[in-house]
Parts: C-alpha cells; sequence; structure tokens
C-alpha cells in the first residue's frame, strides 16, 4: 500500500488521505472570459510523470499538504506545505 | 477467409492447417487519407466504420504495444445502457444496438449474453433513485424495471439476503438487454474486419509527435517508425489522451486514474446475471470460463500506472464477500487496472479538437467498454465528413467553456 508522509502525523497508509487534484493553479480574475475560465476549472495538464498535488490527511489531522509524486511509480519526490512554490526536483 | 461452420468441418477434416491470419501485419506506406491513433476497440471500430460506411479504406492504426492491449483487454466486458439523460440513452443505447448485430456483422464471434445487469438497492433512498432512474430510462425508451427483494433473490441466490447483512438488499434495477461480450473478440473482429477492406493496423508503433503546417493544420505524424502523412487524424487512447494532447499542442479537460478489476479461480456456474452494487462499491460476474469478474470504484488519485492501489483491492473485496460470502473460500487469481480518462461529468468527447484535422474520441473513463461501437461509427463520421455525427452532437470538447454538460457524473445512472 502506498504511504504518506503527513506533515503533521508522519508516515500513514494513503487510504488515510484524499487527494484534491493539481496544485499551483491560479484563479483567474472576476473579468475573466468563458474561454480562461473554463480552462481553470477544467482543463489539467494531467502529466505522465512528475504531479504536483494536493492531499488532505481526511482520517487523521486533516490537514492540507502538496506532494511532488510520479504517476506512473507513486514515488513521492516531495512533501511540502500547502502555500509553499513547487521545490525544483533535482 | 469466411468463418463458418463449414470452415470449421473442413478444418477438422483436414487438420485445421487452413486457417489464415485474421489481419494482415503490412509495412506502413508513407501516406494515408487518415491515422488513427490508438489500436483498442474504439479505434479499430474507427478505421472499419470509415471503411464501411464511408468507403475511405486507405487508414491507418497506428498502435502502440498490440491491439485491445490496453483498456479494451483490461475491462469487465459489461454492456448495458442504463443513462438518466436523453443525450446519453441515445448514445449508448445505439451501442447495444449496434453490439446485438455485431457477430452477424463482423462474421466474428464477439460472444455477447445478454443475461442482464441488475443494480442493488441497499436502502430506502436506493429505491427511490432507482424509480426515477427506471421512470428515465423507460422515457428514453429503453426497456427497464424495478425488482422487488424477493425476485432479486431468485435471480442471483448466491446473495446475502438477510436483513442483517452488511448491504441489506431491498431490491433492485434491472437491464434484461445488459450483459457481457467477450473484450479480445471485440478487438480482433473489428481488426479483422477492418484489414479485410484494407485498413492497415501497425503495431509497436509508438506517436512521438505531431506533424502540422505552418498554419497549425495536421499533415501526419511522426513514430518510432518513421514519418506517416495524412491530413486527417483521429485520437483514441482512453487514458493516454492528454500525452497525446500535449504532443499536439493542446490540453483536456481529463485526468487519468486507475481502474481496477480482478478474477478468482474458475468455478462451476453460479451467477448468471451481472449483479451490481453502487452502494457497497463492487460489480461482479461469472466469465464464460467460470472465473468471477469483480470490478472495482477508482483509485481516486492520478495515475498511469496499470495495478493499482492495495487499499482499493482490499475494499472491493470486502465489499463483494459482504453481498456473496461463498466467495471467501474462491482464491483470487489475478488482479490488474486500466488507465481510465475521467472528465468531469462523467461523459464523453467526441468530436474536433483545438487543432485543425485533430479529432478525438475520448472520456468515456469507467465505462468505454460497452461504447466500442459508437464511439468508433461517430468518430469515423467526423472523420470522413468534417461534420459531427446527431449522436455526438451534445459531446464535444466546447462543453468545458460553455458549461453545457450532460452530467452522468451527478446521475444516478453511472457506477463510479
Amino acid at each position: 500500500m502506498m504511504q504518506l508522509n503527513c506533515p503533521w502525523c508522519g508516515p500513514r497508509d494513503e487510504n488515510e488521505f484524499a487527494c484534491g487534484g493539481s496544485s499551483h493553479i491560479a484563479r483567474p480574475g472576476l473579468a475573466a472570459s468563458d474561454q480562461v475560465w473554463g480552462e481553470y476549472l477544467f482543463f489539467r495538464d494531467n502529466p505522465k510523470g512528475v504531479h504536483r498535488e494536493r492531499w488532505r490527511h481526511v482520517q487523521g489531522c486533516g490537514q492540507w499538504f502538496n506532494v511532488a509524486r510520479h504517476t506512473v511509480t507513486h514515488e513521492v519526490l516531495s512533501v511540502y506545505a500547502v502555500t509553499d512554490a513547487p521545490p525544483k526536483l533535482g | 477467409m469466411n468463418y463458418s461452420v463449414w470452415s470449421l468441418l473442413r478444418g477438422a477434416l483436414s487438420g485445421h492447417r487452413h486457417w489464415l491470419p485474421a489481419w494482415r501485419t503490412p509495412t506502413p506506406k508513407r501516406t494515408y487519407d487518415v491515422l488513427i491513433v490508438g489500436g483498442g476497440g474504439h479505434g479499430l471500430a474507427t478505421a472499419y466504420y470509415l471503411a464501411k460506411n464511408h468507403g475511405i479504406s486507405n487508414v491507418a492504426v497506428i498502435e502502440r504495444g498490440w491491439i485491445g492491449g490496453g483498456n479494451t483487454g483490461r475491462n469487465t466486458t459489461i454492456v448495458r445502457s442504463n443513462y438518466l439523460y436523453p443525450q446519453s440513452a441515445r448514445l449508448y443505447d445505439f451501442s447495444l444496438k449496434l453490439y446485438e448485430g455485431l457477430s452477424r456483422a463482423l462474421n466474428f464471434n464477439i460472444m455477447l449474453s445478454q443475461r442482464g445487469l441488475v443494480a442493488l438497492a441497499h436502502s430506502r433512498h436506493d429505491l427511490d433513485s432507482m424509480s426515477r432512474w427506471v421512470n428515465a430510462m423507460q422515457m428514453n425508451g429503453i426497456a427497464a424495471e424495478l425488482l422487488t427483494r424477493e425476485q432479486v433473490g431468485t435471480l442471483a441466490p448466491a446473495l446475502d439476503m438477510s436483513l442483517q447483512a452488511r448491504f441489506p438488499v431491498l431490491g433492485g434495477l434491472a437491464q434484461r438487454r445488459a450483459g457481457t461480450a467477450r473484450h479480445d473478440a471485440v478487438a480482433w473482429g473489428y481488426a479483422r474486419a477492418a484489414s479485410a477492406l484494407g485498413v492497415d493496423i501497425i503495431q509497436n508503433c509508438e506517436v512521438t509527435g505531431f506533424v502540422k503546417r505552418a498554419d497549425g493544420r495536421v499533415l501526419g505524424l511522426d513514430t518510432s517508425g518513421g514519418r506517416i502523412l495524412a491530413d486527417r487524424v483521429g485520437i483514441a487512447a482512453a487514458g493516454h489522451s492528454s500525452v497525446l494532447a500535449k504532443l499536439a499542442g493542446f490540453r483536456l479537460p481529463v485526468t487519468s486514474y486507475a481502474l481496477q478489476a480482478m478474477v478468482t479461480e474458475p468455478i462451476k456456474p453460479l451467477l448468471d446475471t451481472v449483479i451490481l452494487s453502487p452502494g457497497a462499491g463492487a460489480y461482479v460476474s461469472q466469465s464464460d470460463k467460470g472465473e468471477m469478474v469483480i470490478g472495482a470504484g477508482l483509485d481516486l488519485f492520478p495515475s498511469y500506472a496499470q495495478r493499482g492501489s492495495f487499499a482499493v483491492t482490499q475494499g472491493v473485496l470486502a465489499a463483494t464477500l459482504a453481498l456473496f460470502p461463498s466467495f471467501g473460500r474462491l482464491r483470487l487469481l489475478r488482479q490488474w487496472a486500466g488507465i481510465v480518462d475521467v472528465v468531469h461529468d462523467s461523459s464523453p468527447i467526441i468530436g474536433p479538437t483545438p487543432v485543425p484535422g485533430l479529432y478525438i474520441n475520448c472520456g468515456w473513463g469507467t465505462g468505454g467498454f460497452k461504447a466500442i461501437p459508437v464511439g468508433g461509427w461517430t468518430l469515423a463520421h467526423v472523420l470522413a465528413t468534417g461534420a459531427n455525427h446527431e449522436l455526438a452532437e451534445p459531446f464535444q470538447l466546447q462543453r468545458f467553456i460553455t458549461g453545457r454538460f450532460v452530467d452522468e457524473a451527478a446521475a444516478s445512472g453511472i457506477a463510479h
């Protein structure tokens, strides 16, 4: 079973967590066109490779945090705070 | 070669040495009229209907691995059309009707078995929403019926019918025309029929880029086997649609997830219908070989790993054992996952892309197998004529900008 390292509770099994989708998506301004707004809401990179995503420890502390994870190997490359900028991965 | 009882008898007398490969293995030409990326059911069906319905047979299907080796070979083989909205009902029932005539049309036995599908109600609320679901289906002209608890118990005696069960069975919804079909045979049947009409099926050939004109129009593909040109290209790549879209320079409203399935060791006939429990999160049917085929919900995080996580395997097996306690004695034979292309309204995308000349068929999510005939039919139509097929008109990429969704995700007509 995949484990995630919750920044507050330490390593826990994946079924304690819920994935909240892609991180670092900037919300456009209220004057944005339908095209821009639709892309903000629905269109995603959906990479086959490293994906930066939000997770929440729903069955634990309830906190959100960011994870950089490979979508083929499921290897977790980085865990960082929800407001942090995406880390550079070596 | 026409398959018939006579060709079988002839083979019996001659040691079965007269059979030919079901499809050709050609060297790719430099140019085609149409290229299809993806040799699964949808891609092969597209090629077949291009040749059959539109007379366009100068077509190549480009497949990275082997045909039918992706989701076509990984699904739980269920066909049904129990959707809620009129647009979806028309689309999926057209598909089921094509399935009903497919063995004859392709001269290839796809082993369609209309054994019926029963969705279980475990609560008063399930019963209420199923009444609505049955009404919607009947309004759309698709036969459906509500079953009492006793009727469900008679149809599937192996179910735990005790009222103390973790998921007590209070009733069900049946679509009698639903059932299963042999998944590999659907791919092979379409491949054989398309190949006989002149379509080139090119396996072990990976698309590495799109060739475009200065004004952005698609001109062909760069592949691991060299450059192949065509002025129209169709993509039917399910969970890998976003990867191809990125190569072509646009994004899709798609997220790829792993969807698991598993089979037990084969046993004698025990279950002659498809049992689906949206509440428990599992569905079960018995294959012709006797294996219990068990389908799960999604692993709810983006993944391109065709294996699925243990947490979901454990959950779906617990749910299956709660429904069918006697399965506890069976051994699990195999477990796997396919990568499915999920969109927010759980409805497909069939039509043009932002790249002129490039068309796509994706977004079927967890339910692509049942839609293979209609997916191929409608993608072939738009590739051949440049205009959307009437059935595909509500299912355009543009709906994610306009907000005109066909929201089967929020409807009860979908398992996941």
